[in-house]
């Protein structure tokens, strides 16, 4: 899909999980899972429900806390919660499955929220760019509007737009279409679809396959907890290695 | 209630008294009452600590009593105050152990994602707290911050028994006069009355006012 050389992922790992254990109570979520991702790589996860996705996805910025294992942005390693994590989760843009657009604000100041009191702009260009941003997802006739106020595929892209604000580095995509009306998805995969094109490294959770074949570099597997299998969307889609893959697989992709 | 007209200037120096004592003291308890809220929800359990003890102390004892320590215990540690700064003092944090545990059960209101999503763009929790969870959860307790304002303006009334000259004292003291005490209460409780209504009109009007779309 899009040109990065495998040489550039060596030097250049983005996000680095190292060895991610995580449990909640006495049920294991995530096993010795390690992830890399490249500067400019879109990984898409997959799997059945439980296997893990979306605590990998929310452990990558530490919104959950792992147990044991690392996770490292940029080479740096994410901190304990505090004013250095804060400082780090800037460069990671999240989107959540629902929405998460803050209720008392209009769109515009959701936007415009992150850059001013965590970037420090000011008003009038947050103001812009935060136009702009809603501009590019296709709501800016929405910009003051509340959320409860929009359908729920402009809520994400406002949402998207949101997470772009901050200009970060990697984009983590939670489910992102798994709350929506089946009409609406496709106006937010375009938004993603665009961004994967522009370069911007990007970790989807997600059950859309077409996204996947589409826009993804790499496809994880993860099944149990444990990443079971990784490939490009051709040979994951049409030759899987693994027998949990294929079941998988059959069951999503029989009709 | 010709007896009331007779000492109209008893009974309004008495209204301002109540009306000063309750909105200092209102305007000292949402202070206090949401710091110790915030408190109770740090991440930090020294804090979630101290605003439970807080709480737990201001909501089991008695504000009378309250007012009676204060009043004669400052001055012996050397604290003196007017009576009526003492009273404004003791009746903010008792009733700010009330606002808290209001503005608490609305914070718990306000969805977990609302917090992530905050976090994730990198707001400190003060941040979050202050510019994406309190505002939504005041929004959602205004009904009941209303009722503890009408509760602190009847809780007013017990000043009068440390020497504060209020609205009740004043009542107490045209009914030692003129030995009436049927209007002269009767009088002092509709002033209570005229205050209360219109804190409960304007409790509905904020509640709509700054009502979130949903």
């Amino acid at each position: 899909m899009k040109s990065t050389s495998p040489s550039s992922a060596v030097l250049t790992p983005m996000v680095e999980a190292r060895a991610i254990n995580k449990s909640f109570g006495a049920v294991r979520v995530l096993t010795d899972v390690d992830l890399t991702v490249a500067a400019g790589e879109v990984v898409v996860l997959i799997g059945p429900s439980g296997a893990g996705k979306s605590t990998l996805c929310r452990c990558l910025n530490r919104l959950e806390n792992v147990d044991s294992g690392v996770v490292l942005l940029d080479g740096e390693e994410l901190p304990a919660e505090g004013r250095a994590l804060a400082r780090l989760r800037t460069e990671v843009g999240m989107v959540f499955q629902q929405f998460n657009l803050f209720a008392h604000k209009t769109v515009l100041q959701n936007v415009t929220l992150g850059p001013i009191r965590v970037k420090g702009l000011s008003a009038g260009d947050a103001d812009r760019q935060a136009r702009a941003l809603l501009d590019r997802v296709g709501i800016a006739d929405k910009a003051d509007h509340y959320p409860a106020q929009l359908s729920g595929g402009q809520q994400q892209r406002a949402a998207i737009a949101r997470a772009l604000a901050m200009q970060p580095k990697v984009m983590l995509f939670d489910e992102p279409t798994s709350a929506l009306d089946p009409e609406m998805v496709n106006e937010v995969l375009d938004v993603m679809v665009d961004l994967a094109r522009e370069g911007m490294t990007m970790v989807v959770v997600t059950h859309e396959m077409g996204f996947a074949r589409r826009a993804a570099d790499r496809v994880v597997f993860m099944a149990d907890g444990q990443i079971v299998e990784v490939g490009t969307p051709e040979t994951f889609f049409t030759a899987p290695t693994t027998d949990r893959a294929r079941d998988f697989l059959s069951k999503v992709l029989s009709h | 209630m010709d007896v009331v007209l007779r000492h109209l200037s008893a009974f309004t120096d008495g209204i301002t008294t109540t009306l000063e004592l309750t909105a200092l003291s209102f305007a000292g308890a949402l202070l206090i009452g949401v710091v110790v809220a915030a408190l109770r929800v740090s991440p930090v359990a020294a804090l979630r600590g101290v605003g439970t003890v807080y709480v737990e102390t201001f909501q089991n004892t008695p504000l009378l009593v309250l007012l009676v320590l204060f009043v004669f215990g400052l001055p012996e540690v050397g604290v003196i105050f007017p009576l009526f700064t003492t009273a404004v003092i003791v009746i903010a944090l008792y009733e700010a152990a009330y606002i808290a545990e209001a503005v608490r059960s609305g914070i718990n209101t306000v969805s977990i994602g609302q917090a992530e999503a905050a976090r994730a763009l990198g707001l400190t929790f003060g941040q979050s707290l202050r510019l994406v969870i309190l505002p939504q959860a005041l929004r959602g307790v205004v009904q009941p911050i209303g009722n503890i304002f009408i509760a602190l303006t009847m809780n007013t009334s017990l000043a009068a028994a440390v020497g504060v000259v209020e609205l009740t004292s004043a009542a107490n003291r045209v009914n030692l006069l003129e030995a009436q005490p049927i209007p002269v209460f009767v009088g002092a409780g509709l002033g209570y009355m005229v205050i209360c209504a219109v804190a409960g009109l304007l409790t509905g009007v904020i509640e709509r006012k700054v009502a979130i779309v949903r």
